[in-house]
């Protein structure tokens, strides 16, 4: 039987389409997945993501362990609250995860990692933190809504008062504790807006307020179309164990300087780099009619074949969009094949969308 | 509960099938495929004249979930399809019975509509889908 977040019901009562999402009952929309990925876009929505894994790390070590796990360097978190997206890697730079860290005192840091991955994640964590004094808790008993849209904040600071005065002035990419109520100016949509974490007893009462405030339900099938659009990675499609952050787009989260610091899967990624990384994520835009999907054909003249990784409709744009894995020396332009025939499509630089806005010509 | 039209000819593929006056054909698919299959996106429809065998996928109806094929109930040729949706795929989920429907077929043979499913036996199939 699937895991059910404490918003299973109110996913009911709002009429959410549910499915098996990583061994969770989720909502993938409550009636129409492009009408919910225009409400982020204009106005606020609401997501129940609380099947994403949390984890607390504590002890005087943690920062020097996070350095050490993580291809991003947590040495970069001077202020309390400020968070960082990072890949946990293998010893082959292959991506274990992808993750947000917020460092929020000395000794405590929280991590929120992919609920697909939680078992492996949890189990290599635990294996690499054995030579380390921290301690590492699962937050099983959290809940964690996501508000988004160019309204989320308003509303989340109309609806939540007082309890989160210490989030108002927030800047992006900074959490805050207020009392039980763990709240970050974070995301993945490509929007302003909140993740929140909190006793799952106060799930229900929060959505109610969201909702009864204007707020609209969101399911996983927008916040799919929304994060594709915004530019964002999903892990296991656009990269898994066999990818590198080299070739998945994400090497702007690999920190090299320092140079002394070792962190796992920094000689194979540096041997990578010295080799000459082969393969690139791009962005696609579908120029003809047609819609493009993960693990179609890519071709490139003059530079060999590549793959989308993940591709879909676009509402913002109105048109389809991918990522694809394709021979590094590609240039402007490409081809996709879908059902025998060869599309074109044009090669771009995500993000396609944000703050609302295309990003691309 | 979908809306299946006492009326019409069904598929298993969740096509249904409208027996016109001059014995045509038009097609489209069920008000519960449009529902599974949820917000549509991009439709691509055969040309006029091409010729069909029973259970061809003979069009394609993307949703911005997934693709999937229509395949054609009964043997025929194309006469005309329904353009209008390349521009406007959404008609499908509004009015998949009427300004919704795919495309008009002349069949080979004017007996084969009835091999088709009726309502009753299409309700059936639906409901256990559901669950």
């Amino acid at each position: 039987m699937a895991q059910r977040t404490a918003l299973y019901e109110k996913h009911l009562a709002a009429g959410g389409k549910i499915v098996d999402f990583a061994g969770w009952d989720m909502p993938i929309h409550y009636g129409s997945q492009i009408e919910e990925h225009h409400t982020v876009r204009n106005s606020a929505g609401v997501f129940d993501v609380s099947h994403m894994t949390v984890i607390d790390f504590k002890g005087a070590a943690t920062r020097e362990f996070l350095q050490y796990l993580l291809a991003n360097d947590v040495g970069k978190l001077n202020t309390p609250g400020k968070a960082l997206y990072s890949c946990m890697l293998n010893e082959r730079g292959g991506v274990i995860d992808d993750l947000i860290t917020y460092y929020m005192q000395d000794n405590w840091y929280r991590m929120v990692v992919n609920a697909a991955t939680r078992e492996k994640d949890l189990a290599w964590i635990n294996r690499q933190a054995a030579p380390f004094a921290i301690e590492i808790t699962e937050r099983a008993e959290l809940a964690m809504l996501a508000v988004q849209g160019p309204e989320a904040r308003d509303k989340v600071h109309a609806v939540m008062g007082g309890t989160i005065n210490a989030a108002r002035e927030l800047a992006p990419f900074f959490a805050a504790q207020c009392a039980d109520i763990f709240i970050a100016r974070t995301g993945y949509t490509g929007e302003d807006g909140y993740e929140i974490i909190l006793p799952a007893g106060k799930a229900s009462g929060l959505w109610d307020q969201l909702l009864a405030a204007g707020v609209k339900p969101i399911g996983l099938g927008a916040r799919d179309t929304l994060r594709l659009e915004a530019g964002m990675n999903l892990y296991g499609q656009d990269m898994d164990e066999t990818t590198t952050p080299l070739e998945s787009g994400l090497a702007w989260t690999v920190a090299w300087q320092p140079a002394e610091r070792r962190f796992i899967g920094r000689p194979a990624l540096e041997q990578q780099r010295e080799a000459g990384v082969q393969r690139k994520l791009v962005g696609l835009v579908l120029l003809d009619r047609g819609v493009l999907r993960s693990h179609q054909k890519v071709f490139v003249s003059n530079a060999g074949e590549g793959e989308t990784t993940s591709g879909s409709f676009a509402p913002t744009l109105n048109c389809s969009i991918a990522f694809a894995r394709v021979p590094a020396q590609t240039g402007n332009e490409c081809e996709v094949e879908i059902r025998n025939k060869k599309l074109r499509a044009k090669i771009v630089k995500p993000p396609f969308v944000r703050f609302g806005k295309s990003c691309i010509d | 509960m979908s809306n299946i039209p006492e009326d019409l000819y069904y598929t298993k593929t969740h096509e249904w099938v409208k027996q016109d006056a001059d014995g045509t054909l038009t097609v489209g698919i069920t008000d519960h495929a449009q529902h599974l299959l949820g917000d549509m996106v991009f439709i691509e429809l055969p040309d006029a004249g091409s010729a069909f065998n029973t259970g061809d996928d003979c069009a394609v109806v993307e949703s911005v979930k997934a693709a999937s094929d229509v395949y054609c109930p009964v043997s025929g040729e194309i006469i005309e399809t329904n353009v209008a949706l390349l521009e406007t795929p959404e008609v499908v989920n509004q009015d998949p019975y009427g300004d919704g429907w795919l495309l008009r077929l002349k069949p080979n043979d004017a007996g084969e509509v009835e091999d088709l499913l009726d309502a009753e036996t299409y309700k059936e199939l639906a409901a256990e889908e559901a669950h």
